[in-house]
């Protein structure tokens, strides 16, 4: 991929900042910021797409060849590779702004070994995915533990799984495919444990039957029944070891027993990774980006595309890309068989998301020792007695470290009902120097910025 | 106690407010304190920490000092919870004008009874040896320190409640009236209300000469040893005494976590909290000037703060003649967290009628500070 | 895109040669030369990474000389130095 291929000639300035100018800045190559560039490098306008990973594809797409990937997933790289757009992997985006004079967009990136990247646009299509939910129990910190997503990634990182016992625990759809993955990377997967109840998940699966869109996804689900030990009901309740896992212990409604593992993957549904977002301003809904039928969200220039408009799976995610690209391009009618489709996916993503509720006794395995903010060692009981997660933070540094809450947040408001607290700027953590080059740069017109400080 | 009723009534709940609850509690007062958020949300939450004696003025190196040594004498558990440590300050001189400055600071600490070491270049890069070579020297004061404010205004606030004091957090007091407070239709009543709203407190008491002066503030991840002490420019003191509308200067802060704190901005810009991304750039590059290794250390977080800035730079400690009842305890700048037990102290000694321990005369409310900065 | 890339690549973790293929990432390096403590936790607790996907930012390192970096985002490349504070004892991350 050559540097800038679709992009106007960069100017490197005495503040060592890499500028760029672009019609249309796109935050995350996953499959909705790669439909969303695809679409807006078709209508003939100067794209760049940052990606903090090695690679495009996001966390659905991940791949180090192409060869790996499915028909759709293939389909649609190739097709990005094919266009202009400028693709730059290993990079942050740290700061935004929106407005300032030229009512542009200004994104601020900082490559992970060094680099800074200021990317003007017309446009911002936000397309930063989302995460795994991880629900804190007796344990959870051991190396050992990772999020199911989690494993999956690290596989396809080129991380060997051969021999491995591992015990996946969690919730959705997506555990049993992973499970499959993982089984077919040579892990010897003893446990599948889905925390709903066989009821929600039967009734799930019957309705994957009626929607002919999600034929494939059903029949994937079914096959993966077949090759693997699947507890419905069931979930973890602590894992166990001195410096790394060894054993966890699992619950139903009628008992508990430990099993021994090396590798314990948990992952409770997905968070919209929504913080770019609602650093800029942009309204939310239910941990949600909220979108109109462009996917423009409530600050323009900004649209926002794929799972932080709300968890729906890679079928919606590139629909929402597709039409996002093309009104970030300006084509002025969308086209109306990319919004029904829309329409439709989002009726599947509700019924799974009532489908795979979480239980209740997944709110109290966090005991008063159990560490819930990992990047400061923040135990429960330090936190329990406040009323919301400013407090948290302020007063026990919970939520305040390097994720920045991205870990904790999620479980203090799964924990403890608490909103998570306002976005501040680095949106990754940066070096210092990217935030005064930046500044020197002149990322941002003096007086009129959007994000609130404080 | 009754909520409606009480013989203090706090208006604030920031350090300053805190210690003055703590005070008048151990002086045996029925204290209620009332904070429209919640404690130590406000400036307290934005500050730095420091607990350092400052000279901008002699007075200001009385309350300083006399503060500072109560924070010594605070009980373990306080310091404790406070996670205070005796870092010291170091600060730097960039040339032989400012060293010859650094010596005048050496004579006038000595005056006061503070032990200094004046530094050379040598013995300043083994002081801090991230600093950049070529600097003249600085000055090591050893006794100054630095807390977690947040946890250290929880601590006084529970400290306060041991001797039965109430604290009312999410409440809005929208005004001061003779010998109470209003928030909405509920009137609280105190013989004495202390306007401890730091840089709000203006719009309770509008006389005041207390005016919002923003700051930015950057806090990196764990680099432990990365500085040992506190560091400032000698230029520091200049850039925060004269009140013009945007200056920066060179302050990082080894905090007990090994995080570096690094600032400082200060601007006359209202209410408006927003980072600006161009005085943040100043304010790095300033710093890095100082410390080039600064530039590559990974940051976590950025804010803005407002202090509560007198065009004297002096706080405002004292009975508030126009209202009944009314006592003040604000107006601190950047120095409340310093200054915080030392404001109480003397507020408490003042309204018990005992001597305080410095001369009350500089801080008084209604002391005639000129309208027009300097 | 760039081609899919094969073959060995030598690094170092923790002042020890590790082969590995080319195009994984230090995330998957480390935790194949068998190191199961990335860093130190605040309070010493050994690490490793969580979320796979830059995240939960469990899996930092020091990658030529640079403290913090994210070991799941970063590819390998011939004879680059990763140290994990677990292996540099208080390392940077935290007091001992």
């Amino acid at each position: 991929m050559s540097a800038v291929a679709g992009s106007a000639p960069s100017a490197r300035p005495a503040s060592g900042a890499h500028e760029t100018r672009a019609d249309i800045v796109v935050v995350g190559a996953g499959p909705a910021g790669i439909a969303a560039a695809v679409r807006a490098t078709e209508a003939r306008r100067r794209v760049v797409v940052l990606d903090e990973a090695p690679n495009v594809g996001g966390q659905i797409w991940r791949h180090r060849s192409v060869d790996t990937l499915g028909t759709d997933a293939r389909a649609w790289v190739d097709r990005l590779a094919r266009t202009s757009a400028d693709v730059r992997r290993g990079v942050a985006a740290v700061d935004v702004v929106v407005g300032g004079d030229s009512g542009d967009v200004t994104v601020v990136a900082e490559r992970h070994l060094g680099g800074v990247d200021v990317i003007r646009a017309s446009a911002l299509v936000i397309a930063t995915g989302a995460r795994e939910r991880f629900v804190p129990f007796p344990g959870w910190t051991l190396p050992g533990v990772t999020g199911i997503g989690g494993a999956q990634a690290l596989l396809k990182q080129g991380a060997t799984l051969r021999g491995k016992r591992v015990v996946i625990a969690g919730t959705g759809p997506l555990i049993l495919p992973v499970a499959a993955s993982l089984t077919d990377a040579g892990a010897r997967v003893v446990l599948v444990a889905e925390q709903a109840p066989f009821q929600a998940v039967r009734d799930f699966a019957l309705s994957l039957l009626t929607q002919p869109e999600t034929l494939l996804q059903a029949a994937m689900y079914r096959l993966a029944f077949l090759r693997t030990p699947y507890a419905m009901g069931t979930w973890v309740t602590a894992a166990s070891g001195t410096d790394r896992l060894t054993a966890v212990t699992v619950a139903n409604s009628r008992t508990t027993w430990t099993l021994p593992c090396d590798l314990l993957c948990t992952g409770y549904g997905l968070v919209p990774n929504v913080e770019m977002a609602r650093f800029v301003g942009c309204t939310t809904a239910d941990g949600a980006v909220v979108v109109d039928d462009h996917q423009g969200t409530s600050v323009p220039p900004v649209f926002a595309a794929g799972e932080l408009t709300g968890i729906g799976g890679v079928a919606l995610a590139v629909t929402e890309g597709e039409i996002a690209g093309a009104a970030a391009a300006g084509v002025a009618r969308v086209d109306p068989s990319l919004s029904r489709r829309r329409q439709a996916l989002r009726i599947v993503a509700r019924r799974m998301e009532r489908a795979f509720a979480l239980r209740q006794e997944l709110r109290s395995l966090a005991r008063d020792d159990t560490i819930i903010c990992r990047c400061e060692d923040v135990r429960r009981a330090a936190i329990a007695s406040f009323a919301d997660s400013r407090q948290a933070k302020l007063y026990a540094r919970a939520g305040m470290g390097a994720c920045q809450g991205r870990v904790c947040g999620p479980a203090l408001e799964l924990l403890f009902g608490w909103q998570p607290g306002t976005v501040r700027s680095p949106l990754e953590p940066a070096r210092l120097a990217t935030l005064s080059t930046a500044a020197l740069a002149g990322a941002a017109s003096p007086d009129a910025v959007h994000s609130a400080g404080s | 106690m009754s909520a409606r009723r009480a013989d203090a009534i706090v208006v604030g709940a920031g350090i300053v407010g805190a210690s003055c609850a703590a005070a008048l509690a151990r002086d045996g007062l029925r204290v209620l304190v009332i904070d429209a958020g919640g404690a130590a949300l406000g400036t307290t939450a934005a500050g730095m920490g420091h607990v350092v004696v400052m000279d901008d003025s002699r007075e200001q190196l009385a309350l300083t000092r006399y503060s500072q040594s109560l924070w010594r004498v605070q009980s373990d558990a306080v310091r404790a919870a406070s996670e205070l440590e005796w870092c010291g300050t170091v600060w730097v001189a960039e040339d032989e004008t400012q060293l010859d400055a650094v010596r005048a600071k050496q004579r006038l600490y000595r005056d006061h009874g503070i032990d200094t070491e004046v530094l050379d270049e040598t013995s300043l890069l083994a002081a801090e040896p991230k600093l950049r070579p070529g600097l003249a020297g600085g000055l090591l004061v050893p006794s100054d320190g630095v807390i977690y404010q947040p946890a250290a205004t929880m601590a006084l606030l529970a400290l306060a409640r041991t001797m039965g004091a109430e604290v009312l957090e999410g409440m809005t007091v929208e005004e001061i009236v003779a010998c109470g407070v209003r928030c909405g239709a509920d009137t609280f009543r105190a013989d004495v209300v202390v306007n401890a709203a730091g840089a709000a407190a203006a719009s309770l008491t509008p006389q005041l000469p207390v005016v919002p002066r923003k700051g930015h503030l950057v806090i990196t991840e764990r680099y432990p040893g990365f500085c040992r002490h506190q560091v400032a420019e000698l230029g520091y003191l200049a850039s925060a005494h004269v009140m013009t509308n945007e200056s920066v200067a060179f302050n990082v802060q080894p905090r007990g976590t090994g995080q570096v704190m690094v600032g400082s901005s200060r601007e006359l810009v209202g209410w408006d909290a927003s980072v600006n991304r161009r005085v943040l750039g100043k304010m790095i590059a300033r710093a890095c000037a100082f410390m080039p290794a600064l530039a590559g250390l990974t940051t976590v977080r950025t804010w803005t703060g407002f202090r509560p800035a007198t065009p004297d730079k002096l706080p405002l400690i004292g009975r508030w003649p126009d209202v009944p009842g009314l006592w003040i305890a604000a107006g601190h700048e950047g120095l409340g967290i310093t200054q915080s037990l030392g404001t109480a102290a003397l507020l408490a000694d003042l309204l018990a009628g005992r001597d305080p321990v410095i001369d009350p005369a500089p801080f008084a409310p209604d002391r005639g500070v000129p309208a027009a900065v300097h | 895109m760039p081609p899919v890339t094969r073959g060995a690549v030598t690094i170092s973790a923790d002042g020890r040669p590790v082969s590995v293929s080319a195009g994984v990432t230090v995330a998957a390096a480390l935790l194949d030369a068998g190191i199961s403590a990335f860093r130190r936790s605040v309070s010493g607790e050994s690490r490793a990474p969580l979320c796979g996907m830059g995240t939960c930012y469990e899996c930092r390192v020091t990658i030529d000389g640079v403290a913090h970096r994210r070991a799941c985002l970063v590819t390998v490349a011939e004879g680059m130095h990763v140290t994990t504070a677990a292996a540099a004892g208080a390392g940077t991350d935290g007091r001992p």
